[in-house]
């Protein structure tokens, strides 16, 4: 028998309490061992308080090539950031 | 550099007007700085090129565990073998963020074993000299460390995003092995005479072996040209080579041990040293596999993999029988 062992996402969590964030991937049984092992390739320097794994063949991703339909639009639409309007001085913090 | 003569098409670099359009629109990309990441389109000699250098920095990594790993047992101190347990596991730990990055090219892990394995595939010839005493260990850290951060730091930098995370994690991580060889080496080079002796032997014999790690000049290559022009390659042999003498030589006269080289001298107008060069032809026996070490290390390679295959079998039979049982009971 021979079968190479899956491949798994690594998603930390940083000490901070920010999102858990994509690491890298590495290879394990099953999640039980895809979590031990990730804890000795991502953490050795206290990097996380918390540890997700997800096997590679689940995660669907947008395709390079819808780049441009999926993000250009949101261009146009500058006034959705605060600095778009113009708010008088007088007026105080906002 | 932890990998050396890497091979492109051969072909020369095209200029933009003989490409085909999406070659052109992909080197363009490049030019601008955009990170080429997996899934896009890439020209095949790209992905192949990067699958070797990728490849063979990975098993740097893994084989460049086994001179260390040799002194775990030995070292003199709790506190150093603790210490030098922590650097070895870095190293296994660099070589898994590496083939990660390669197998986001479609080759597999155990493709890449394989090829190691079978001889196809190379790792540094830095790893193929032996570890004769506790002084080599710091020599190990200080000078093969030392030149192999000269080669991944501007590596950060590469167009291929996976390969530069991978880079950047390494980068961050690598300095404490440069620095805790410096401190075995201060600690000999300071030490009785017989310590400073053997501090001195380490150095003269890892000097050569070391330039050697940036592979032979390249000026003229073509492959590092395609590879420069893909960013898969920042600088050249020779730059990253004077770099890392220009860098040791103080270094070693800090620990009052003397460069083997009667030749060096300051060069002020170039603002570095002359230096000479290492006796290429032994460079290119280690590499064909006649290294003082190379059936030692290759060997332990490939027994650690035969010796451990029952147990990633029964690991992954054993999550299949699980898997199995969860869904008949569901």
């Amino acid at each position: 028998m021979k079968k190479e062992w899956p491949l798994w996402e690594v998603f930390i969590r940083g000490q901070h309490g920010l999102n858990h964030r994509h690491v890298g991937s590495l290879h394990a049984p099953d999640a039980e061992m895809a979590v031990k092992n990730a804890r000795d390739v991502y953490t050795r320097r206290n990097e996380g308080v918390s540890i997700w794994v997800v096997e590679s063949k689940h995660i669907t991703a947008s395709s390079p090539s819808d780049k441009g339909p999926l993000f250009d639009p949101s261009n146009s639409k500058v006034y959705r950031h605060p600095t778009f309007f113009d708010i008088p001085d007088d007026v105080g913090h906002m | 550099m932890y990998a050396q003569m890497v091979k492109s098409t051969g072909k020369g670099v095209k200029t933009l007007e003989e490409m085909s359009p999406q070659e052109r629109a992909f080197q363009e990309r490049i030019d601008r700085g955009d990170k080429i990441e997996p899934k896009e389109w890439m020209p095949d000699a790209y992905r192949k090129t990067l699958i070797r250098q990728i490849g063979q920095h990975a098993h740097s990594e893994i084989v460049g565990q086994l001179p260390e790993g040799n002194w775990i047992t030995r070292a003199p101190t709790l506190e150093r073998k603790a210490i030098l347990l922590a650097k070895v596991q870095d190293e296994a730990g660099h070589g898994l963020y590496l083939y990660c990055a390669a197998e986001t090219l479609g080759v597999s892990r155990d493709e890449l074993i394989e090829k190691l394995h079978s001889g196809q595939m190379k790792y540094s010839s830095i790893f193929n000299y032996p570890t004769l005493n506790w002084a080599d260990i710091g020599a190990v850290g200080w000078l093969v460390d030392g030149a192999a951060i000269m080669n991944q730091v501007p590596l950060q930098r590469t167009s291929y995003g996976p390969y530069s995370r991978a880079m950047i994690r390494i980068c961050k991580e690598e300095s404490f092995h440069q620095r805790q060889g410096y401190d075995i080496m201060m600690k000999m080079a300071f030490g009785t005479p017989e310590q400073k002796e053997m501090a001195q032997d380490a150095l003269n014999r890892f000097w050569y072996p070391s330039l050697m790690m940036f592979g032979p000049s390249d000026k003229d290559s073509v492959h590092s040209a395609q590879s420069m022009a893909w960013k898969i390659k920042i600088n050249t042999n020779d730059e990253l080579r004077q770099k890392f003498v220009d860098q040791t030589v103080p270094q070693a006269g800090y620990l009052g041990l003397s460069i083997p080289d009667d030749t060096l001298t300051w060069n002020e107008e170039k603002g570095g040293y002359d230096f000479a060069e290492p006796d290429w032809s032994e460079f290119y026996k280690v590499l064909k596999g006649n290294g003082p070490c190379n059936k030692e290390r290759l060997g332990a390679r490939v027994k650690a993999w035969d010796d451990g295959a029952w147990f990633r079998d029964g690991l992954m039979a054993h999550a299949e029988k699980k898997a199995a049982a969860k869904v008949a009971a569901e």
